[in-house]
């Protein structure tokens, strides 16, 4: 008998490695990055170069793969490796690639692809290899306009991540967030807006009054904000294709913490007035104003639930801030946090499932998730300053932002853009041209 | 038991000492907080010779202290005699906060100073507020005494 269930137990493990493909568990702290080859794209003969405003960029097939290896580092989750190695040309490899070669310097998947280039159309073909199971996994092909040629690479490396791990990815995205220049006692703030890697950074106001928290809508060609325009700090919507701003509502007071609604109908935010905070929604089609909460208390930071059925927001209304949810006509409050110190800034997973927020205990500031009913709070880390998470569209990155030190004169005072995966690890710094704050991040450009 | 006694002579002195070095720093940070509501004069400027133009706060607290009242009753009397002067109330915060948080933070002390101010006879109507939270700090330091002066409501003349 014993002999019998041995012999199952071992057929069962010969068959589960036989049938094992290459994947990428993104649920665990991720210690060993999966080994990606990423070869440089082919270009095809006569293509014309790529010209980006008046810059021509050469090498194309070259650079598109550099965004792809940069996007997967930057995950934590694969290890592109050295192209200094690879031993196979990409027009070859492309076709027909040597597993047998891959193999040898320790590749389990391989990406090439072409790419053909005319004027007005950039068409690019893409294949995922498993070296491993020497076999093709993904064989893709679209076109878009030269100039975009990096969301190429981002819409590459998403197809990749999602046939990996399962999950979508978060790499065609932007990140709009607050650009700060000056001394710490009069900061100048800017709307910036850029790529999720960084690039294309554009400013979308001048920096002639405070604006803070902007925010993207799911249709991602509108943001909201606060600006501090003529002295008057309210709500504001900008369209990022047109430039066009105008204030939301017409509210007798200050309107701050301003976010979208999931259906991108509405916007949610705090209204202040005589000393009071409560939380507003506005629809933008009807402009009719709805109110959600009517407390003494300060009600702030409101984040809908994905589905909209629920809010959570921050609130003061037992003597300090904490994280309460409700029904989103204001029905059911009920409080979710009860540790020690103060809680903040709570933003709903784009999966429902979790909650970011900030907390605050014994002068030092933590980014955590906790659940939506409270439980199975994880603290992800610890700053002298730290603030204000947004997830990315897939729920599985933060980015948040911090502040360091400074002196009475202000030397040593710096605001930066963060992000750390929700296992915990990866934490890395996000490079920006400025100091930078309130991030937010995107939905997926390319739907 | 001669272990007894000098074990409590030890502890006679320990007791001493820790009540000496209390002292000690109380004495110091003495004329700049109580609590950690900032009692200096640090970073304040007058509306008139005598007329403080702020009032400070505690950590996440907008109420007045027995100073601020009587700092905001020599406003009040200046405002009275000064009745083409219109006023705009600033709320601030520190750093050690949520931003959004400390937006609501600053609009509720300042709304408290102008509350008070009215009930010394003020019209609202030349009472105007605004929150700047922790955007506006006096002080760019990140140590308790900074923090305290930033914790601020201030007073200032709008025409």
């Amino acid at each position: 008998m014993k002999k019998l269930i041995l012999a199952i137990f071992y057929l069962f493990i010969l068959n589960t490695s036989v049938l094992a493909l290459v994947e990428v568990d993104i649920t665990r702290g991720n210690l060993e990055p999966l080994p990606i080859a990423v070869s440089p794209l082919y270009i095809e003969p006569g293509s014309k170069d790529v010209k980006q405003g008046d810059k021509i960029i050469k090498n194309i097939g070259e650079k598109i793969s550099e965004v792809i290896e940069v996007n997967f580092r930057r995950s934590g989750l694969f290890n592109p490796l050295k192209k200094a190695s690879f031993v196979q040309n990409p027009d070859i490899a492309h076709v027909k690639p040597r597993f047998e070669d891959w193999r040898l310097i320790k590749a389990q998947a391989l990406v090439t692809g072409k790419v053909n280039i005319t004027d007005e159309k950039l068409r690019v073909e893409f294949r995922l290899w498993d070296v491993v199971a020497a076999k093709e996994m993904i064989a893709l092909a679209f076109s878009t306009t030269p100039d975009n040629w990096r969301r190429v690479a981002h819409i590459i490396s998403d197809k990749i991540y999602q046939r990996l791990t399962g999950e979508k990815g978060y790499f065609d995205t932007r990140i709009i967030y607050v650009s700060e220049t000056g001394k710490k006692t009069q900061r100048y703030k800017k709307l910036a807006i850029m790529d999720q890697d960084g690039a294309n950074v554009k400013y979308l106001t001048l920096g002639n009054e405070l604006v803070l928290t902007p925010r993207f809508s799911p249709k991602n060609q509108l943001v909201t904000y606060l600006s501090y325009f003529r002295n008057m700090p309210r709500v504001y919507l900008l369209d990022i294709e047109t430039g066009v701003q105008e204030v939301v509502g017409d509210f007798p007071g200050m309107t701050f913490a301003p976010r979208f609604s999931p259906d991108g109908k509405k916007i949610i935010m705090s209204f202040a007035k005589d000393g009071n905070s409560d939380i507003y929604t506005m629809n933008l089609e009807t402009r009719v104003v709805e109110r959600i909460t009517d407390h003494t208390s300060i009600d702030t930071s409101p984040s809908y639930s994905p589905d909209g059925k629920y809010i959570c927001f921050n609130s003061d209304r037992s003597g300090l801030q904490q994280i309460y949810v409700m029904r989103s006509d204001g029905s059911n409050v009920k409080r979710i946090t009860f540790g020690k110190g103060l809680y903040g800034t709570p933003v709903w997973s784009p999966r429902g499932d979790l909650i970011a927020f900030t907390r605050v205990y014994k002068n030092k500031f933590y980014i955590g998730v906790m659940r939506s009913d409270g439980s199975g709070e994880r603290l992800l880390t610890e700053n002298f300053y730290q603030e204000a998470p947004s997830w990315s569209p897939n729920g599985r990155v933060l980015i948040f932002y911090r502040e360091t030190k400074s002196d009475s004169e202000g030397k040593g005072f710096s605001a930066k853009l963060w992000s750390i995966d929700l296992t915990g690890y990866n934490e890395r710094l996000i490079e920006t041209e400025t100091d930078g704050s309130d991030p937010s991040w995107s939905s997926l450009l390319s739907k | 038991m001669i272990f007894k006694t000098n074990f409590r002579k030890i502890l006679l002195i320990i007791l001493a000492s820790v009540a000496l070095t209390a002292c000690a720093t109380q004495k110091r940070d003495a004329g700049m907080m109580q609590g950690d509501v900032y009692t200096g004069t640090d970073t304040v400027e007058y509306l008139a010779t005598g007329v403080k133009d702020r009032v400070f706060f505690a950590t996440n607290k907008s109420t007045l202290t027995t100073a601020s009242r009587d700092t905001l009753r020599k406003q009040a009397a200046f405002m009275r005699k000064k009745k083409d002067l219109t006023f705009t109330i600033e709320g601030h915060a520190d750093e050690r906060g949520t931003r959004e948080y400390n937006l609501a933070l600053g609009e509720r002390r300042a709304n408290a100073v102008k509350d008070y101010l009215m009930t010394y006879g003020i019209s609202g109507s030349r009472l105007s507020v605004i929150s700047y939270g922790k955007e506006r700090p006096v002080n760019s330091g990140s140590n308790p005494l900074a923090w305290s002066q930033n914790r601020r409501s201030v007073t200032v003349k709008a025409n």
